[in-house]
């Protein structure tokens, strides 16, 4: 005799069918599947995300065949049709003197939609672009950091000792500098002549540069929680078994404490990518994360920071889109903790 | 009066600051000799102000004699003593400032220049408290050495002023019209009237019309353009920003004022490092620049005007010449001729070579710079551009270490003379290999050059008209080799209060801008 859900059946192995009353049992993955699914508020949110992917990754489709412009291309003197009368980008100032060069406004048509930068770049092809950088950057370095902080955190986690010591002062060193000042210094140097390590080098405009440079910034943050699981799981009485059974240490992490540590590393992504596009946006508005001609949603700040009094589009649009992924990415990333965190079985209607 | 500022430069102390506080300095101190404190051209032209008279050079050029105005006192009741003027150039050695090499051809100066600690001048600069008389000795005849002495390093500063950067807690005493009251960094600076001052020359020191001069810091250019039209500030130290223009110029017409300073925005091409080390490329980028989109990039037409040489305009020896447009002949810039550009980059074989546009990430500078990384794309290079903040970005153009190839600077010159570009900022007397104080930014010195440059100099210890002839043919072989995209020439920008009168330009470059002290307000 077993029991299944509280009730109590008779179970013939040979039987073909369930028998009547038999509730089938779900995966943990399932069940916060289902949770998931079933909270609104956080499909909303990936929709908006996945939304904003896809949007942006379709600026060179907008920039090549509806904006019909090259972002990245200074256009100081070009000209433009509106309304069927050819006008210039960069607009003369009035008045007397005539001073001053004022990029085109917002047209809401198909080109120069949010209007001209100081570059009288297009601003909407630019802010896809950004978008598709800033995803590109914000999501590489999550992935790349989490990467690095499991195999810390579980090197850390497994052996202790020494081992644990010394991993865990390193990160403590690391986590001692405040994350943006850590940020800003690192790139500051690296931006003057590039990184090379050994065979690999990268040049100082590259994307690489600042995607290693939030990864390795915020290895700590990630590290320290998976580290933490791994301890808690290593106690557990299934490893203890799966050691009396001669498990190698191999074995042990990545067949035993790996799946058991992995929902860490899940609930902290999607709020690990908002910090990352967070943190790439602050250092290209410092001039010190992506290289211009190259767009990212900093960067389209930066160029705005100068037009706020005049077109002020510039600046508001990539800041929208950067407030909207991070909410999203915030929202979702509540929405799988409470799916995977058994604590927040309460909070969330099932 | 109030004035808005960004933020006081390096420092209140004369023997420090470069350039930044020169508009406030020369209000407070006083040297020997200055630029006439009036309108127009006629600003810079010499005159005695705490000396009675300009002297001759003696000895062949190689002796000046000053005799000082007697009764002349420091704001503390303190005399103005002959002494006082060594301990300022000695102090340009021991604090240390920044122009050393300025002084270094007083006798002694090498051996200052060597062992700042132990500086003395003594016997380059012959000092007589009794009689108040100031005689400089110098190794060799220096036709500017006169312009030198009216730069800030040459104030007078009491005998007793320590070998140490003086603070804001303890400016030094001043000889002109306005003292310090107090300064507090990053917040504000007072200057009240000195009562120990009277106009001994018109030309040189007049007395000032306000009373006060409230200088309040720390503010941003939009916000300086905010407080002065609003009234809260009756001028703005910093150049409005380009999107405040348009509304300014229209709105506030009566109360901007554009003049011309005489200052060269440039990109300095590195003649030593690839692609640049060609000259056939260093043409190429000339010819290809349309320096028509550069100035609308930086304010329009009515801010700048297009310039393809090293010398301004209105400048000794300035001879229009414009050999990088299509159709030259008239010395001036009709438009870009990039077919002969192309041409020059074929032939020159460094097509497909890597650029990096270096700049700072002020808009202007960086729209500059973004033109330059489209244009050298167009022209076959694959361009990136470098943006380094403002503080490590001259050091790192300085340094022929980094091998800067590209970047957008300006010159604005110390004192109206050739020398101070042909011999500093594009001559070989101006590159120090490997130093963050490498004025020439281009590492440019071409020997033949060179020559011509070290004639025109002794020429003009002699004969001044004769030495502005070479100082143009100079500027035409200087031009033809190409160490600099000339851009434009820009016009100062002066946005004031409704309230202020008595607008006067000065565009000596102690000034550059309104006579802050000759204004009023209503």
């Amino acid at each position: 005799m077993s029991t299944v859900g509280g009730l109590e059946h008779p179970i013939d192995p040979l039987a073909d069918a369930p028998p009547e009353g038999w509730v089938a049992g779900r995966s943990p993955w399932a069940l916060a599947a289902h949770k998931l699914v079933r909270n609104r508020m956080a499909m909303a949110a990936l929709a908006v995300f996945l939304g904003i992917v896809v949007v942006s990754f379709m600026g060179p489709f907008y920039a090549d065949h509806i904006a019909h412009t090259d972002p990245f291309t200074s256009q100081l003197t070009a000209t433009t049709v509106i309304n069927g009368k050819r006008v210039d980008v960069l607009q003369q100032g009035g008045g007397v003197l005539k001073l001053g060069e004022t990029p085109i406004g917002p047209t809401w048509q198909r080109n120069y939609f949010l209007g001209a930068d100081s570059q009288g770049r297009d601003v909407a092809a630019r802010v896809l672009y950004g978008g598709r950088t800033s995803l590109t950057i914000g999501i590489g370095s999550a992935v790349i950091c989490s990467l690095l902080a499991v195999i810390v955190g579980m090197v850390a986690g497994f052996y202790g000792g020494v081992t644990d010591s010394i991993i865990s002062r390193g990160l403590d060193v690391v986590w001692a500098f405040p994350v943006y000042l850590l940020a800003i210094s690192i790139a500051t140097v690296l931006l003057t002549q590039g990184l090379t390590i050994g065979p690999f080098s990268i040049s100082a405009s590259s994307l690489w540069l600042p995607t290693l440079i939030i990864a390795v910034i915020y290895v700590p943050y990630v590290a320290r929680p998976v580290r933490g699981a791994v301890l808690s799981v290593r106690e557990k009485e299934f490893i203890e078994a799966a050691i009396a059974q001669g498990a190698s240490n191999r074995r042990l992490i990545f067949n035993e404490i790996l799946p058991n540590v992995i929902t860490v590393l899940i609930v902290l992504l999607p709020l690990m990518i908002a910090t990352t596009i967070l943190t790439e946006s602050a250092l290209s508005y410092l001039s010190i994360g992506v290289q211009p001609p190259n767009a990212s949603w900093g960067t389209i700040i930066n160029d705005g920071q100068q037009l706020l009094y005049t077109r002020p589009w510039v600046a508001i649009a990539p800041g929208i889109m950067i407030v909207l992924t991070v909410l999203s990415l915030n929202v979702f990333g509540d929405g799988v903790r409470d799916a995977l965190d058994p604590r927040a079985k309460l909070r969330v209607k099932d | 009066m109030v004035l808005a500022w960004n933020g006081i430069g390096s420092s209140i102390d004369p023997a420090v600051d470069y350039d930044q506080n020169w508009t406030l300095l020369n209000m407070i101190y006083d040297g020997l000799v200055t630029w006439k404190k009036v309108g127009g051209s006629d600003g810079n032209t010499l005159v005695p102000d705490l000396a009675q008279q300009i002297p001759q050079a003696t000895d062949g050029g190689k002796t000046y004699v000053f005799h000082l105005r007697p009764g002349i006192a420091y704001s503390n009741g303190t005399p103005v003593k002959a002494s006082d003027f060594l301990r300022a150039i000695e102090r340009e050695f021991t604090v240390p400032g920044p122009v050393g090499s300025f002084y270094q051809g007083i006798v002694g100066g090498d051996a200052c220049a060597k062992t700042p600690k132990t500086c003395d001048l003594s016997k380059g600069i012959v000092v007589d408290d009794a009689t108040g008389t100031v005689t400089f000795h110098l190794t060799s005849p220096d036709p500017d050495f006169l312009q030198k002495l009216a730069l800030p390093f040459g104030y007078a500063v009491p005998s007793n002023t320590p070998d140490k950067e003086v603070g804001p807690s303890n400016p030094l005493p001043a000889t002109g019209p306005y003292m310090i009251d107090h300064y507090t960094p990053n917040q504000e600076i007072l200057l009240v009237r000195n009562p120990k001052f009277h106009e001994w020359s018109k030309d040189a020191q007049p007395q000032g019309y306000p009373d006060k001069i409230d200088i309040r810091l720390s503010l941003t250019s939009e916000a300086e353009v905010t407080m002065v039209e609003h009234g809260q500030a009756d001028w703005m130290y910093d150049q409005p920003p380009s999107d405040r223009l348009n509304e300014i110029a229209t709105q506030y017409t009566n109360q901007v004022h554009l003049n011309p300073v005489p200052q060269v925005y440039h990109m300095a091409l590195n003649t030593r490092v690839a692609p640049f080390d060609n000259v056939k490329v260093r043409q190429a980028v000339n010819y290809a620049t349309d320096r028509a989109a550069i100035i609308k990039a930086w304010g329009g037409p009515q801010v700048a005007t297009p310039t393809c040489q090293i010398l301004p305009p209105d400048f000794p020896g300035y001879a229009a010449y414009c050999p990088y447009t299509t159709n030259p002949g008239d010395g001036k810039w009709h438009g870009p001729d990039m077919a002969k550009a192309q041409q020059l980059v074929a032939e020159s074989g460094t097509k497909g070579q890597k650029v990096a546009v270096i700049c700072t990430p002020d808009e202007a500078s960086k729209a500059v710079c973004l033109y330059f990384v489209s244009l050298l794309k167009q022209l076959g290079y694959d361009s990136s551009i470098k943006v380094l903040s403002a503080a490590v970005e001259y050091p790192y153009v300085q340094d022929s270490s980094n091998k800067a190839q590209i970047s957008f600077s300006y010159w604005y010159p110390d004192y109206p003379s050739g020398a101070d570009w042909f011999d500093v900022v594009v001559g070989c007397n101006g590159f120090h290999p490997n130093s963050s104080a490498s004025a020439n930014l281009s590492e440019f010195c071409d020997p033949t050059i060179q020559k011509m440059t070290e004639k025109a100099i002794q020429t003009s210890v002699t004969d001044q008209a004769a030495a502005n002839q070479m100082w143009s043919q100079v500027d035409k072989a200087t031009t033809d080799q190409a160490p600099w995209v000339s851009l434009f020439l820009p016009k100062h920008i002066d946005f004031v209060s409704s309230r202020v009168g008595n607008y006067i330009f000065d565009p000596n470059v102690l000034v550059g801008g309104i006579l802050i002290d000759q204004a009023w307000v209503k």
